[in-house]
């Protein structure tokens, strides 16, 4: 299993030694953390939902790809789900490679799609009181534009 | 035709529900989204969202059977 949910805290130190490989000469990692503002709201906290039959199947299609792709020793790619709270770390990927190179592509590569193809959602609480879906509340009244998408907000 | 369908996210706030079964006489997901608009008042138009059928991505104009489960699947926002 190369991706999965979990509803309590990641536990990274777990993570990583399912990476551990003799062939490799490196290993990279990448954590997303639940920030304090996004597109000029200051957020309290996060809820995330994931439809998870897909979400597994096309996390797992994700991470084999990267596999097939570069070539890297072992990836892995755990996604919380549930109520976060600032600073709570929100996804965590870990790839191991012969080199670093391939490594930090790999990554990269694995949480670039994650966000993008993945059927996980993500609620922000506003200090305002507030609330909102991330991509949907703004993009159901405007043309969708893809900038939350791309702010690495965590 | 009986159809199981779930909603997430926004769309699960604005059916008010996460699950039903529904008797209906769609053809294909689009058509059960313009049917399900019509009573939900979902806001988000087909073009913002995928479908789901059977747990696997499906095309709007795929025909659907008895006892498929559909999900919409509104604009993802992981990580």
């Amino acid at each position: 299993m190369r991706f999965r949910f979990t509803s309590t805290a990641i536990d990274t130190a777990q993570a990583r030694r399912q990476l551990l490989d003799q062939g490799a000469g490196g290993y990279v990692s990448f954590e997303g953390w639940v920030r304090d503002f996004n597109e000029g709201q200051e957020v309290t906290r996060l809820e995330y939902e994931a439809f998870q039959e897909l979400a597994v199947k096309e996390g797992e299609r994700i991470v084999a790809e990267a596999l097939q792709r570069f070539p890297v020793r072992q990836a892995l790619c755990i996604h919380r789900i549930g109520n976060l709270d600032l600073s709570d770390m929100a996804v965590w990927v870990g790839v191991s490679a012969v080199h670093r190179g391939e490594a930090f592509d790999a990554c990269r590569h694995i949480i670039d799609e994650v966000k993008h193809r993945v059927p996980i959602w993500k609620k922000e609480h506003y200090r305002s009181g507030d609330s909102g879906w991330v991509n949907c509340e703004r993009c159901a009244a405007a043309p969708h534009h893809d900038s939350a998408s791309h702010s690495m907000h965590k | 035709m009986q159809l199981k369908v779930q909603y997430y996210a926004l769309m699960r706030e604005q059916a008010g529900r996460s699950e039903e079964m529904l008797e209906t006489a769609a053809a294909t997901p689009a058509d059960l989204y313009v049917e399900l608009t019509s009573r939900y008042r979902f806001t988000l138009t087909r073009e913002q969202l995928k479908v789901a059928v059977n747990s696997e991505f499906s095309d709007w104009s795929r025909r659907l059977a008895a006892g498929d489960a559909v999900v919409f699947i509104p604009p993802v926002a992981g990580g």
